[in-house]
């Protein structure tokens, strides 16, 4: 049997396309085109294909035109600022990395746009007049801490409400009350590490609920209990396992393994190699299901989730098939990345600002 | 809703819009990600953005954000702005009601639809119709998590529990393995009777056990035994392990095996004096679920052991346990106990 292979060249060609010119299928994604530079964005960094300098600054102009006047980013250009696109484009914008692209970034009308859209209960809505979920706390905290703009007050209550939000299956909600599901747990999860306050999470049960959702057939992971394989989860739901790595061994835990995430990595490759990828380019859900850059995202990131244990110091790599189906190590580039953005960035006064 | 003229033509062509200077999207000249829009959808938005230039608040403006939505169901700023025209221009909200029930039938995994049904439904102050909607939508796809979630919503809101109980129940006779449904059922409970009382909470295990027997190889029914008995000890039920242990013959599977772990776990957690049997049992099913029932979770599995190990072991010299001091020396220390511990 053959080597399960990456298609490197056909991934590139489609995402290098797709960076500049999109079919009318993607009307529908019109009010989403921060996500689709950091999408494609975020697939090429991880190929370690490098975003050519004429193209980076397209990138950057372009994000300026959706950011609001009144703060935070939109859909696009003329369109209103929403939590998602916000994440989106501060995160396309830190991996472009040059002083143009933070330079784009209004930090004081990003501060007051994150304030107009949180909730007394410390929730906050996607965007003016629009709804609550976990999503939110994610995409708030992620360019609070990004962009160095965080005050004492601005996520105040905030790891109360995301704890409200994990339930009796361990596994988190949208919102309280919910369906335990991958996407949202991710973003609760991340958003308390972001904050300092994960333990504050049953982090145990936490774990036995993603350790659970790995398909022992498809090797791959649902978003929730009884539910079908997708690609993206290698990313939501795998994407976990770092998390809680980090946070048990933070919190004293001297028994986890110091060679492995606790998910059975190569099993997530083969699902990823043999059954997600378009051989004309870009990765998919599962067998049957059209490529999109969504779904190149997260598989890619999940792909390298499942190669790379460890973080800085120590770090071990488990790659299925030949060498060159390696990935850049998303926890590494992470961490760098966020110590690019408050070294470069900008002096580091605190932004002064009465809700 | 959308009438022939709109079908059949775009905006430029219609003289009502005669008097207004559309705004074209300005992508700036070296453009990314761009969309190759039909012309159809360039010209209702190229519109649009004029009517949000000029704040226009007038019938054909309504009429158009209509356009703008079935172009693309997602743009939450068009949303916003219809919103904004309905409070202004005083519209019919029964009529709204009956545009957005079309929508969500046709597109029923947007956010901004069902974001747009609640608004309504909060301005009418009218839930009549939501419980019945969101059956039919739930008829068709049983866990879109949106109507899940409206459901949750109107449920809380307006204190509609009465039939919810007996609604899930007919979900799950439809589907066992509807982990929606079983959410739902917490949820239910939760805000209703609660589950400290004995009888309610015994009528659950029951209800699960039923299940259990039913189909063995269902992870929700687990999750939910041990969701509503993880708070009051796992092993304080009385005569649950016992049963738990008779199903092992009949109706094995790998969470009835981590289920058992659960109950040892909690014992060793809450039971003074001597767990050595336990943790012994314990770590055998951890063992066993590694390397042989449940191969996919090996790297948890084998955590699972390792921490119980570590924080149960007594022979273990680095744990501060009040358990009675093993006599290390002494050749009377069992082999059954120094296997356990040092497995």
């Amino acid at each position: 049997m053959t080597e399960p292979t990456l298609l490197r060249d056909q991934h590139y060609q489609y995402l290098k396309k797709g960076l500049r010119h999109l079919s009318d299928a993607y009307e529908c994604l019109d009010a989403s085109r921060p996500w689709l530079c950091y999408w494609i964005l975020h697939s090429l960094e991880l190929l370690e294909e490098p975003v050519p300098t004429a193209i980076a600054s397209d990138v950057c102009k372009f994000l300026a035109r959706c950011q609001s006047p009144t703060g935070g980013f939109a859909g696009g250009p003329c369109q209103a600022a929403h939590l998602a696109p916000t994440y989106a484009a501060v995160n396309a914008l830190c991996i472009i990395g040059t002083q143009e692209a933070y330079n784009i970034i209004d930090r004081e009308k990003l501060l007051s746009f994150l304030f107009s859209v949180k909730q007394p209960d410390g929730s906050f809505v996607m965007h003016i007049g629009g709804e609550v979920d976990v999503r939110s706390t994610y995409c708030a905290a992620s360019v609070a801490s990004l962009t160095n703009i965080m005050t004492p007050t601005l996520f105040q209550d905030t790891p109360t409400w995301i704890v409200s939000c994990q339930n009796w299956e361990g596994g988190l909600g949208g919102v309280p009350g919910l369906e335990a599901h991958g996407g949202y747990t991710f973003c609760g999860m991340a958003a308390m590490v972001i904050l300092g306050k994960e333990h504050m999470l049953d982090l145990k049960s936490l774990l036995r609920w993603v350790a659970s959702r790995q398909m022992r057939y498809e090797g791959g992971f649902q978003g929730r209990c009884n539910k079908l394989v997708d690609g993206c989860y290698s990313f939501w739901q795998a994407g976990l396992l770092p998390l809680l790595h980090r946070a048990l061994f933070k919190g004293g835990d001297s028994t986890l393994s110091l060679q492995k995430w606790m998910f059975e990595q190569q099993a997530l490759q083969e699902y990823i190699l043999l059954c997600c990828q378009n051989p004309a380019g870009g990765l998919l859900d599962k067998p049957g299901k059209s490529r999109d850059f969504y779904h190149t995202c997260y598989c890619l990131s999940g792909l390298s989730v499942a190669q790379h244990f460890g973080n800085m110091d120590l770090h071990h790599e488990l790659i299925v098939g030949r060498e060159e189906n390696r990935l850049v190590s998303l926890s590494i580039s992470v961490i760098i990345l966020h110590y690019d953005c408050n070294d470069k960035l900008w002096d580091k006064v605190v932004v002064a600002h009465n809700p | 809703l959308i009438n022939i003229n709109q079908l059949l033509s775009t905006p430029t062509d219609r003289k009502e819009w005669a008097d207004l200077e559309p705004v074209p999207q300005d992508d700036g000249p070296n453009p990314v990600v761009k969309i190759a829009y039909s012309d159809k959808f360039t010209d209702v938005y190229d519109y649009f953005r004029a009517l949000l230039k000029n704040d226009e608040k007038s019938d054909r403006a309504f009429t158009l954000t209509a356009e703008a939505i079935e172009l693309n169901a997602a743009n939450y700023t068009v949303w916003h702005y219809r919103r904004v025209l309905l409070q202004a221009l005083e519209k019919d909200l029964r009529e709204e009601m009956r545009y957005i029930t079309a929508i969500i039938e046709d597109q029923p995994k947007n956010y901004q639809v069902w974001h747009h049904r609640r608004m309504v439904v909060e301005w009418l102050n009218d839930p009549s119709e939501e419980l019945e909607f969101i059956a039919e939508i739930l008829s068709q796809d049983a866990k879109n998590y949106h109507a899940w979630q409206h459901r949750q919503w109107v449920l809380k809101e307006y204190k509609l529990w009465d039939s919810e109980l007996e609604y899930v129940e007919q979900l799950l006779e439809e589907d066992v393995r509807n982990n929606s449904a079983w959410n739902q059922r917490h949820y239910v409970i939760s805000h209703t009777t609660g589950y400290s009382d004995p009888s309610i909470l015994n009528r659950e295990v029951q209800y699960s056990l039923k299940q259990i027997k039913k189909a063995p190889h269902n992870e929700s029914v687990w999750n939910y035994l041990k969701g509503i008995l993880q708070d009051r000890g796992l092993s304080s039920h009385p005569g649950l392990l016992e049963q738990i242990l008779e199903l092992k013959e009949t109706h094995c599977s790998p969470y009835l095996l981590g289920f058992l772990v659960d109950i040892y776990e909690d014992s060793l957690e809450n039971t003074s004096g001597d767990q050595v049997e336990v943790l012994s049992k314990a770590l055998e099913l951890c063992e066993l679920l590694a390397q042989e029932k449940d191969t996919i979770r090996r790297e948890y599995w084998s955590y699972v052991g390792r921490s119980l190990q570590m924080k149960y072991c007594s022979d273990d010299p680095s744990t501060t346990s009040s358990a009675p001091e093993t006599d290390r020396g002494s050749a009377s220390v069992s082999v059954h106990q120094e296997t356990t511990c040092n497995s």
